[in-house]
């Protein structure tokens, strides 16, 4: 009953944030929503147990994803969207589409006899274990996303330099 | 108590919100914000069923797809700012030069 | 049935020295290529006189068997080779006439192009005709009926750059291949209901049926479709329309295929199934009725033509009517005595009127003769020894081979008065159009001296196209003098020895040698051993009154001619005037060629054109292809609009499959 009740404040957290995205025409203000999400599916993995995965939710993704796409929205001062002429395709098929195979996923979900519980906080997702789990089988994957992160932070730099900056070289005066 | 069922939909309906908001969103770093939404939709079903069957090598699958969809985003808004610079708009249906 | 294991290379001597000629030829001298010509068609002739000499009548048949070829159960064809009377007269002939002809060629084409090739067909042209009369199957036998064919439109059209002769050759073919048609059906029946091609085992099945009643089934079947082959080689009526055209080839293959050899292989094939049309009166009546018509109507067509060689060439369809006739009266000895006498005659005809057109530089039309006698004396000499012949004069060849014709036209019980009265008119009209030949070419003033420098016929071009031989003459290229002049001895040589052939040749029938030579052939059994022996009884005073009759009608051909074309010249172009209409149908070969055109050929190049080319090639196939690339562009000219640049667009197609396959997914999972 609890955790019913804890799922579904945290579950219409999740989904009034998701709809505010769509529906706010200012770029910021999606952000902000996401950034809503984030937090209320940390407040959910926290009551499926999983502790550490909840944490770096909040660190990882609302604290700095989050952070970075409003330094860009606002280092490229995003204004409020134009209406321009769009893409009839996609509002004529993508949209009933996707709305179609969401309502087909929920109905096969929902009508299911196989209707297994999960139990409040039945994860256990303890640092200690997770940590365990990370150095010593997925030690290889673990090594080979900070090769990925140090191609990213590359990339960025590159991709979002200007052009001439490059060309030249760094300033003789140090600067 | 409650049906994994639930988490299951909770999970569909952030993946589907994300999914319109890519269709409907003109605006390229909006568009991006719905993968990222997107994404936390699939995470949430992963650790959903690790719970289920108390399966510590979900949750460390969700780890690395948070690790994967950072580095993703530095580059994906990186590559939006050259974008922005060559073509003065962050509309997206005006970035259109790859047609036939 | 004696073995002679030699037989194989009669045919095949020349048949090698086409293959030297053909391929090495075109580098070789002249000398070269007339020496391997003349050497290997020289050995078949002496290989021939050979067999001649050895041979018995009591040992004949003679067979070879070259080589195995078809079997199929119990059927059986192989490459074999026989020699009886029969073959042994056409092979004399065909091999003596032909290296006559072959040492002619050397001088008549020397000065053309193509020479090697020439003398390659030629022997090519041997090699098949030899097989014909030398086959022991109906089967080897057309493979030479097609290869002489085959060689009579190599040659025909020989100067394949001018329009005519390219035109001419393709009618030969394909008239031929009308006959052929007719032929192989005959084949197939014999197949069918002997089971075999090999002439022992079918006229052994067929001795052993008895006659067809008129109209009955099987053997008529066979002798009319045989008939049908034979009218298109030999050029009988309706399938005689090729015969004239193929005098656009040079003179001595007219001498050679058109008169001596190919066109006597219908008879010879008439003669040699005797057995069946023996047993079938209603082919052998039908055959009869073709050879008469067709001699009288060709005599009628030769009396205005203005062509040397086109009046040689309506000759020759007319004479190969009387041995038809022959045949189809069950003469069939008669009928070859008359081609081995007709051979001789003929071919000297045609040599000594291409000695003629040579001599007056390349001019074919008589009204442009005259007097030639003066500048071609032996030329002049053997012709006129060749048209007395012709006419029926005793006691020269052809008297003798076209009274027996006409004797057992009249006595036959196959044969009527009918028969016999329109072969003596036909031949009061050969002499009649033979002597105004002979008047319009040899006698009066020479008309063609205006034409100084003799016009060439074709349009000499600086490439080395092949020009007609009768152009330029022999070595000692004297620039075309303004007057005519004699040929060389290489040309006159052969027209001495077939003049001389022409004087005795007829001599071997007196008494009825060459009949009873040839009887054993002939012995079928039935009614046509009574026509062979029939003349002893029916009385000597009916004969002796009709050859005196034709001999008279042979004398009033003579007297007419003279009159008309020598002493009164203007009278015949009154008489023509006169007849008006009557005449311009004769002049035009009463326009059968135009007929055969609007009947035959114009609806089916019509029907091709239209149906085939526009109607299937273009509107189907050619359509089905363009359709199916414009629909093809059609397609992607719709589906590229797909490719829009647009992110969202793309966006919207992914969303829309994947809710399709979701679908699908829960359809599955829930009706399963």
């Amino acid at each position: 009953m609890f955790h019913l009740i804890l799922f579904l404040f945290f579950g219409a957290i999740c989904v009034a944030g998701a709809v505010n995205l769509l529906v706010q025409s200012h770029p910021i203000n999606s952000a902000l929503s996401l950034v809503v999400v984030m937090a209320s599916l940390a407040g959910e993995y926290l009551l499926l147990g999983g502790e550490f995965v909840a944490a770096i939710q909040v660190i990882v993704y609302a604290g700095a994803i989050m952070v970075l796409f409003l330094i860009t929205i606002m280092l490229l001062n995003a204004g409020k969207e134009e209406r321009t002429k769009g893409s009839r395709v996609a509002i004529l098929i993508g949209v009933p589409g996707v709305l179609i195979g969401g309502v087909l996923v929920t109905w096969t979900l929902l009508t299911r006899p196989n209707a297994q519980t999960v139990p409040i906080g039945a994860l256990k997702g303890d640092s200690g274990s997770i940590a365990r789990l990370l150095f010593h089988d997925f030690l290889l994957p673990f090594e080979v996303t900070s090769v990925l992160i140090l191609i990213a932070i590359m990339g960025a730099v590159v991709l979002a330099s200007r052009p001439e900056a490059v060309a030249r070289g760094p300033r003789k005066d140090g600067r | 108590m409650i049906p994994l069922s639930y988490y299951l939909v909770l999970s569909g309906i952030l993946f589907v919100c994300g999914v319109l908001g890519f269709l409907i969103k003109r605006n390229i770093i909006t568009i991006f914000m719905s993968i990222e939404l997107m994404l936390n939709g699939v995470n949430l079903s992963f650790v959903a069923f690790a719970a289920q069957w108390h399966s510590l090598s979900g949750q460390v699958f969700v780890f690395f797809v948070m690790v994967v969809a950072a580095a993703e985003a530095a580059v994906g808004l990186a590559i939006i700012i050259a974008v922005y610079r060559t073509r003065e708009t962050l509309n997206v249906d005006q970035v259109n030069l790859l047609k036939l | 049935m004696t073995p002679n294991p030699y037989l194989w290379l009669v045919p095949l001597l020349p048949l090698a020295g086409a293959a030297i000629n053909g391929f090495l030829g075109r580098r070789s001298s002249k000398r070269a290529i007339s020496a391997i010509a003349l050497v290997f068609c020289g050995l078949a002739f002496a290989m021939a006189l050979y067999l001649a000499a050895g041979f018995s009548s009591a040992s004949a048949p003679y067979s070879c068997d070259f080589a195995h070829w078809l079997r199929s159960g119990n059927f059986q064809v192989d490459f074999s080779f026989y020699l009886d009377q029969l073959s042994l007269v056409m092979l004399l002939v065909v091999t003596g006439v032909g290296f006559l002809i072959h040492i002619y060629s050397v001088g008549y084409m020397w000065d053309d192009d193509g020479y090697y090739r020439f003398m390659a067909y030629l022997n090519l042209f041997m090699f098949f005709m030899l097989t014909l009369v030398l086959a022991k199957n109906y089967l080897v036998m057309f493979i030479g009926w097609e290869g002489v064919g085959l060689a009579s439109y190599l040659l025909i059209g020989f100067w394949f750059t001018k329009d005519a002769a390219a035109a001419a050759g393709k009618k030969a073919f394909i008239v031929n291949r009308i006959g052929d048609f007719g032929f192989l059906i005959a084949l197939f029946l014999m197949i069918k209901y002997f089971g075999s091609l090999d002439f022992t085992h079918v006229f052994a099945a067929v001795r052993l049926m008895p006659a067809e009643t008129a109209g009955a089934s099987t053997l008529t079947a066979i002798g009319l479709l045989l008939m049908v082959g034979a009218a298109g080689k030999s050029a009988q009526i309706p399938l005689y329309v090729w015969l004239p055209d193929a005098m656009e080839g040079p003179t001595p293959v007219s001498a050679l295929i058109h008169a001596a050899t190919m066109v006597t292989a219908g008879v010879y094939m008439v003669a040699r199934s005797s057995a069946i049309f023996d047993r079938a009166p209603t082919a052998m009546t039908v055959v009869a009725i073709i050879g008469t018509l067709t001699a009288l109507f060709a005599a009628t067509i030769g009396i205005a033509q203005t062509d040397i060689k086109k009046v040689l060439a309506y000759s020759t369809v007319s004479q190969l009517g009387y041995m038809f006739m022959a045949c189809g009266v069950g003469a069939f000895s008669a009928g070859i005595f008359h081609l081995m006498t007709h051979a001789f005659f003929k071919g000297l005809l045609f040599l000594a009127a291409g000695s003629v057109i040579h001599g007056v530089g390349g001019e074919q039309d008589m009204r442009k003769m005259g007097g030639l006698r003066v500048y071609m004396p032996w030329t002049f000499l053997t012709m006129t020894i060749a048209t007395f012949t012709i006419a029926g004069f005793p006691p020269l060849a052809a008297f003798f081979s076209k009274d027996e014709i006409l004797w057992k036209a009249y006595s036959s019980p196959y044969g009527s008065w009918v028969y016999w009265l329109i072969g003596v008119i036909t031949a009061f009209l050969t002499s009649f159009y033979m002597f105004r030949l002979w008047f319009l070419t040899f006698f009066g003033d020479y008309l063609g001296g205006t034409a100084e420098s003799p016009v060439p016929r074709l349009p000499v071009s600086t490439l080395a196209v092949p020009t007609h031989g009768h152009h330029s003459d022999h070595s000692s290229d004297h620039g075309h003098g303004h007057e005519p002049h004699e040929s060389s001895w290489m040309m006159l040589g052969p027209l001495v020895v077939l003049a001389v052939l022409s004087i005795v040749g007829g001599w071997v029938g007196i008494g009825d040698h060459f009949g009873r030579f040839l009887a054993p052939v002939f012995q079928t059994g039935g009614s046509s051993e009574l026509v062979e022996t029939a003349a002893e009884s029916s009385g000597k005073w009916t004969e002796t009154l009709l050859t005196l009759i034709s001999v008279t009608a042979a004398f009033l051909g003579l007297y007419f001619a003279y009159v008309l074309y020598h002493k009164r010249r203007e009278l015949p172009a009154r008489i023509a005037r006169s007849l008006g209409g009557l005449y311009d149908a004769v002049v035009h070969k009463y326009y059968i060629d135009e007929i055969y055109v609007a009947l035959f050929v114009k609806p089916l190049i019509d029907g091709s054109t239209t149906i085939l080319w526009h109607g299937i090639d273009q509107g189907v196939i050619d359509a089905a292809v363009n359709d199916s690339a414009d629909a093809a562009r059609e397609v992607s000219d719709k589906v590229r609009h797909m490719q829009s640049g647009n992110l969202r667009s793309y966006a919207g197609w992914v969303a829309a499959g994947g809710a399709v396959v979701i679908a699908y997914m829960v359809w599955m999972g829930v009706t399963h």
